[in-house]
């Protein structure tokens, strides 16, 4: 009986967020048939979207009749520090994501510096979900209406003692993504922007709230591209980023990025990133390489 | 207000006459209204798209790649090839500001009942991608006429 009842609660649901799954129950499954590059590439948290921002794509080559996926790998070198980041995600009939990342921040010989020792190394991992709300960023080009999606990103930092040394609250956080993205065609744009409620510090590497800032604080992301051909999208990004640890400033990022879809399957970026000053060490600035393959 | 309907009807052209090589279809009303999108004010995009010579290039070789398409060619099978070559040029040129008439039917009526999914619509614009590269059509000048077939998809794509 109560089974029944939350059926019947559960379904109507399934059908807002799935409109077209009676057609997949009735066997009309199709995979793949999405337009080139309107998956989105992957962003360091590993949802989809550009290298920095967060994007309201849906990950994946499927249409609302199936479900696509993509494996990605990025990495950053800037001038004393290199990340990586690998993930993958799952895209659900073009509504919903969902993301998984592992990121590795390695600290090289600047880490001796910071007396941490040198090569030592923050990880994390990053679970996210994303629900594309409404509005088609490809096909309505007759509406002003961008696609928005909201998205969450559970971060778990696995440095918890030095994330306390230096101000740091907590080890792991949850952000909150309301994203809008628009592809303007008749000028060959494509304008996105986002809001992110956050603690994370330099992403959730070094903890989430800290001894300056201990609340969430609301942060923007901003990215705009010039689509050049049918395979390259070429743009810049901008990501603001809170400051809550007193012992080092943090600075908003920025990146000018290239999208180039090797292939249907096979999608490269590549970006010079200015991600300011991290943990007291001036001026990080560097290239940003990311591969991802999808169906 | 039957009179009223009259009216309309004989205002309105209706379509009777059946072109050469071409099958006949319902009666409909003819207007550029039809053609699911306004048209540019200017000519600059139907002269970058190499004027009417070019547009029935790109027509010509877009439909012969639809109709050998793995994935859309089997919709295209048994349909009126000849009407549909003809009416797009028309419709390619209207929107592009070439000034042609549009004659064909609307994009909801002329896709009726064809079950065309979203993977469909996206197989047939990377067809038309194509066919405007093949002619040499400059990437901006192709997402201009893209801007104003991207909002048909919801009058073609059933649910
Ligand atoms: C924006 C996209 C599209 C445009 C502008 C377009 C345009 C047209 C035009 C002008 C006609 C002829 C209308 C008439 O006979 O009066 C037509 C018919 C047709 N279209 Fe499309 N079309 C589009 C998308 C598609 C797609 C995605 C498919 C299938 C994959 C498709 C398949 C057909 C077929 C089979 C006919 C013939 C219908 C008949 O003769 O009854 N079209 N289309």
């Amino acid at each position: 009986m109560a089974k029944t009842a939350r059926l019947t609660l559960f379904a109507p649901l399934l059908a807002i967020i799935f409109p077209s799954l009676p057609a997949f129950a009735q066997g009309d499954y199709r995979s793949g048939g999405k337009l080139l590059l309107t998956g989105g590439v992957t962003s360091v948290e590993g949802a989809s979207g550009g290298g920095l921002a967060t994007w309201s794509t849906i990950a994946g080559d499927e249409t609302e009749r199936g479900i696509g996926a993509s494996a990605s790998a990025t990495w950053i070198e800037t001038r004393d520090f290199g990340m990586t980041a690998f993930g993958g995600k799952i895209g659900l009939f073009d509504r919903v994501e969902l993301s998984y990342a592992r990121q590795r921040f390695d600290t090289n010989a600047a880490g001796a510096a910071l007396g941490l020792g040198a090569g030592f190394a923050f990880g994390q991992d990053v679970f996210g979900a994303k629900l594309r709300l409404f509005g088609d960023a490809v096909y309505d080009q007759d509406r002003f209406l961008p696609q928005v999606s909201i998205a969450v990103q559970h971060k778990h930092a696995n440095r918890g003692a030095v994330i306390g040394a230096i101000g740091g609250r907590d080890d792991s956080g949850t952000d909150y993504v309301l994203s809008a993205t628009k592809i303007i065609l008749d000028k060959s744009l494509v304008l996105g922007g986002a809001a992110r409620l956050t603690k994370a510090n330099q992403f959730g590497l070094l903890g989430f709230g800290g001894d300056r800032q201990g609340a969430a604080t609301v942060q923007f992301e901003g990215s705009a591209g010039v689509l050049v051909s049918h395979k390259l999208l070429v743009g810049a990004e901008y990501r603001s980023k809170p400051d809550n640890l007193s012992f080092a400033q943090e600075d908003d990022a920025y990146d000018l990025f290239a999208a180039y879809a090797l292939h249907r399957h096979l999608t490269v970026t590549a970006a010079y990133v200015d991600l300011g000053d991290i943990a007291t060490v001036k001026a990080q600035r560097g290239f940003f390489l990311s591969m991802q393959a999808g169906f | 207000m039957l009179t009223m309907f009259l009216l309309l009807l004989a205002s309105a052209q209706v379509s009777m006459t059946v072109p050469a090589g071409e099958e006949p279809v319902e009666p409909y009303v003819i207007q550029d209204s039809n053609a699911g999108a306004t048209p540019y004010k200017t000519d600059r995009w139907f002269k970058a798209f190499h004027g009417q010579p070019g547009i029935d290039r790109i027509v010509e070789s877009f439909m012969d790649r639809n109709i050998a398409d793995p994935v859309i060619g089997e919709i295209f099978k048994n349909q009126d090839d000849v009407r549909i070559r003809r009416t797009l040029k028309e419709q390619i040129c209207y929107l592009l500001g070439g000034g042609c008439a549009y004659t064909g039917r609307d994009m909801k009526g002329a896709h009726q009942n064809m079950g065309v999914q979203t993977a469909d619509f996206n197989a047939l614009v990377e067809n038309l991608q194509w066919a405007m590269r093949e002619e040499g059509i400059a990437f901006a000048a192709q997402n201009k006429l893209l801007a104003k077939l991207a909002p048909m998809k919801r009058d073609v794509v059933e649910r």
